[in-house]
């Protein structure tokens, strides 16, 4: 296995997500397993940012804790990064900018000092070529092969094609044989391993997703970490034939969707955790009025505000509680790229086939990071079916009619014959109001009941039709991990450095955290010797969940509040002291 | 309407006009409401819009009952959202006719926001307003158009609020049909409704619809001694600084009729993805356009 772990950084606006992106795609564009953090701050200009790539001949799964090649932009970024750099490393930095004695750099790292401005200014006046410059020179440390790097970055400019293309293509390319003559030998570098891999984010996965299964109405309010769904569907609309609104908040979106759907077409709306406390009401609402609805709650660390740009699972306890009373609903909780599409394809069926709203709960770390993903990962649907599928019978159709599984048959207003009401109040099997002059009237009392039965037997449907929770790695292990979201990824690495230890781990992994599949889970639980929940929260709802569901506490708990993503390396920690002191 | 509501089926259904469904409305007698929902169906069917192709959407309020009080189809959301639902039902498929109806609390209260943003987009939906200065359902509060120094429940010394102008905000927003309506000229409401049901935008008419009940100040009586008829008069609707100038006038005059219309591209007419038709008759998904990949390799 080779492995290797890049970051660069510095301040907002200096364009180091560019620099991340090119450096991410050209790994992918290796072959290699790839999984980029991105790290910014709630500012556009100024303060501290950077991005990480972590690339291997093996899949990995998270970020990773140490740097192989360190591209400092500014000198805050070397003070940050230097002390959690691998023994060999390698920092490129421009002495022009700042200075970087020897004795600042930790034992076994050595630097690659490039002329980045210099270089720049053979082609133009304009700073950011720098960039290039430096990214030529580490993507030569990385094991970039130039064509690679090159046809990347043209790619990158896409259309702006022309001078400045060519003069950052120049100034990579002087970068690149820079650090070619005056860098040793660089034994961290990896090599091309195969066809290029997809690369994308959580978020566009979920934007793909719900491309993929028929979404024709995508409604939001720009919020941190889901607006790149809104970007991303708002750059395909037009390709793809998707109606996509930027509307005045979250309430108007929710109920934007909401009407899509109850006209006919399948509609999402997405946001994070501000937002969809505005959603809240609207959510219920397409409970109440059996309007299919797929919503996605990408959080980010909270209370209120929070941190905007940092990661959290700390939203679970409101989505499960979103609205009044009780409806059906379900979430799914993906964990990486290639089942965030998954994910997303499956809330659109559940929501279809259920008549209820569905959240896809994702956040920060899995919307906003980059990984690989193979074909087979996000396989497209089928063609979809219209939605036109009630047939007029003649005046006695009952939207909301009593059936077993809950589920009653669906028209679409323009259908003759079929019309009928979607209230919000309670109803009749006709959709007729049983909340004013008949409530409290006996016979409209047990309608009442049998109205709510009716609904929430869509519970047990969904229950039974979402993904189960699963067990990874061997069936007997010293230590079991239970998770959900994104957290899984650095818990997947961790087990092979566990491993590694002679520890063996396994995981129970909750893709759909309500309904909990609880007959599944149960006996996975029992059959554990010592539990371990990770969730990046301050609670941990999910073992809350758990122990209501099913009875089973779950004692030891690594619960991570700080707005960073879990790392292999803690998780390792972790799971070592629990092994040995049981605690 | 150029586009058909539904894809295309086998059977062409006899034409069916609106009309009352088999629900009584339960507003109290005397109510200005009735007179809205006599002057809608009016409209309805001189029009020959068939309730299959007509939505009638609503938030919570007495007046937010209507739409279960006539034949075609409804959603009855939650209080002061109507407008972004039936927005969402205009860009799913606007080849319906939607219809929101609701009171002033629900409209320029709760949901004031989305009442400018739907108005700016200039979507195409008729809103008619039921106006009776008053919260009826919860039993006699002060709402956003009650009166300076009326007496209500949760103001019991009085308003000291500047009521909303709900149709010099209508204007100013960039609704394209703007009206005046009262319960007690039910012809003239039908007209300015089945003109606004014409018109090709947003399309507002604000209903003066006396609470029998809660509001004793804003009567039907108060209103007759008032109102005038902008038709009658040498208003011209086209002129936007006249119909403001005429939505100022408050007190012993009230103008009824239409102030303002004007043409301009809805929100359906500019959305480029609706060019090709109602989104719900479009294809979906992503079999056979494997391209949409290529940017991630």
């Amino acid at each position: 296995m080779s492995e290797i772990s890049v970051r660069t950084g510095g301040a907002a606006g200096d364009g180091i997500a560019s620099v991340g992106d090119v450096l991410g795609k050209s790994l992918s564009r290796m072959g290699l397993h790839v999984f980029g953090l991105n790290a910014y701050q709630s500012v556009i200009r100024g303060g501290h940012v950077w991005f990480q790539a972590r690339a291997s001949s093996d899949p990995i799964h998270s970020q990773g804790d140490q740097a192989d090649v360190l591209f400092a932009l500014n000198k805050e970024t070397a003070q940050i990064h230097l002390p959690t750099m691998n023994a060999g490393s390698t920092i490129v930095y421009d002495p022009e900018k700042f200075d970087l004695a020897d004795g600042e750099l930790p034992v076994g790292t050595k630097k690659l000092a490039v002329p980045t401005l210099e270089i720049g200014r053979k082609y133009s006046n304009q700073s950011i070529l720098q960039n290039a410059a430096g990214m030529g020179a580490t993507a030569y440390l990385v094991g970039i092969p130039f064509p690679i790097l090159q046809q990347t970055l043209a790619d990158s400019f896409g259309r702006k094609k022309g001078d400045v293309a060519d003069w950052n293509i120049g100034a990579a390319g002087d970068g690149y044989r820079f650090a070619e003559k005056h860098s040793g030998a660089n034994d961290h570098a990896v090599k091309p391993v195969g066809p290029p891999k997809l690369l994308m984010t959580g978020n566009a996965a979920i934007a793909l997703g719900a491309a993929a299964a028929g979404c024709k109405f995508y409604a939001a309010y720009p919020m941190t970490p889901a607006s790149t769904i809104l970007h991303w569907l708002a750059a395909h609309a037009r390709q793809l034939g998707i109606v996509v609104k930027q509307a005045e908040d979250e309430i108007a979106v929710v109920n934007m969707a909401i009407g899509a759907s109850y006209a006919g077409v399948r509609s999402m709306c997405a946001t994070s955790g501000g937002g969809f406390a505005l959603m809240v009401e609207g959510i219920g609402m397409a409970g109440m009025t059996e309007t299919p609805l797929v919503v996605v709650e990408s959080q980010r660390s909270g209370p209120s505000t929070g941190l905007p740009t940092k990661t959290e699972q700390g939203d679970l306890n409101m989505m499960l509680g979103a609205g009044q009373g009780d409806f059906p609903r379900a979430i799914l909780a993906p964990s990486d790229a290639g089942e965030a599409f998954r994910a997303t394809v499956k809330a659109f069926q559940l929501a279809e086939d259920w008549q209820t709203p569905i959240i896809v709960a994702s956040d920060f770390h899995l919307s906003e990071s980059v990984m690989t993903v193979e074909r087979e990962e996000v396989p497209f649907p089928g063609p979809i079916p219209s939605l036109y599928t009630v047939e007029p019978n003649g005046g006695d159709y009952k939207r909301y009619a009593y059936t077993e599984s809950g589920v009653s048959p669906r028209a679409l207003p323009g259908q003759p014959g079929l019309q009928f009401k979607a209230g919000s109040d309670e109803h009749d099997e006709r959709g007729r109001l049983i909340s004013d002059v008949l409530s409290g009237v006996p016979i409209w009392v047990a309608e009442r009941a049998k109205m709510m039965d009716k609904r929430m037997r869509k519970l047990e449907g969904l229950r039974a039709a979402g993904p189960v929770p699963s067990l990874e790695g061997p069936g007997d292990a010293a230590l079991t991990f239970v998770a959900w979201g994104s957290t899984v990824g650095a818990i997947r690495d961790a087990t092979y450095l566990l491993k590694a230890k002679g520890i063996t781990t396994n995981l129970v992994r909750i893709p759909q955290v309500y309904p909990l599949a609880t007959s599944v889970l149960i006996p996975l639980l029992s059959h554990t010797r010592m539990t371990l929940l990770v969730e990046a929260n301050f609670s941990g709802q999910l073992g809350h969940l758990i122990r209501a569901e099913t009875g089973v506490a779950l004692p030891h708990r690594f619960l991570k509040y700080d707005g960073e993503p879990f790392t292999p390396g803690e998780i390792t920690q972790k799971a070592l002291e629990v092994v040995s002191h049981g605690h | 309407m150029a586009t058909s509501a539904v894809p295309a089926s086998g059977t062409t259904p006899l034409p069916v006009l609106v009309s009352k469904s088999d629900i009584k409305p339960t507003w109290c007698p005397g109510c200005g409401d009735f007179g809205v929902i006599a002057a809608l169906e009016m409209a309805l069917k001189r029009l020959k819009i068939p309730p299959h192709e007509t939505v009638i959407v609503s938030g919570i309020g007495c007046s937010s009952n209507l739409p279960h009080f006539l034949n075609t189809y409804g959603f009855h959301g939650i209080h002061g959202r109507s407008l972004p639902v039936a927005e969402g039902i205009r860009w799913a498929n606007h080849g319906l006719n939607v219809i929101v109806t609701g009171g002033d609390g629900d409209g320029f209260g709760i949901g004031a926001g989305h009442f400018v943003h739907a108005m700016r987009r200039n979507v195409k939906l008729t809103y008619v307003t039921m106006d009776n200065e008053i919260y009826g359902l919860t039993t006699g509060q002060a709402s956003p158009t009650s009166t300076m120094g009326a007496k209500t429940k949760s103001t019991p010394a009085g308003v000291i609020e500047h009521p909303i102008n709900p149709i010099a905000l209508a204007i100013a927003s960039g609704a394209t049909y703007v009206a005046r309506g009262f319960s007690g000229e039910v012809k003239q409401m039908a007209d300015l409704i089945a003109g606004a049901l014409q018109h090709n935008g947003f399309a507002f008419v604000d209903a003066f619809s006396p609470c029998v009940t809660y509001n004793k100040l804003n009567t039907f009586d108060w209103f007759r001694q008032r109102v005038y008829k902008l038709e009658s008069t040498d208003h011209d609707p086209s002129d936007i600084s006249k119909a403001f100038t005429r939505a100022q006038e408050w007190g012993d005059k009230l103008p009824i009729g239409l102030f303002y219309k004007a043409d301009r591209p809805t929100y359906e007419d500019l959305e480029e993805v609706l060019q090709a038709g109602p989104a719900v008759q479009q294809p979906c998904g992503l079999v056979g356009r494997e391209s949409v990949l290529d940017e991630f390799l």
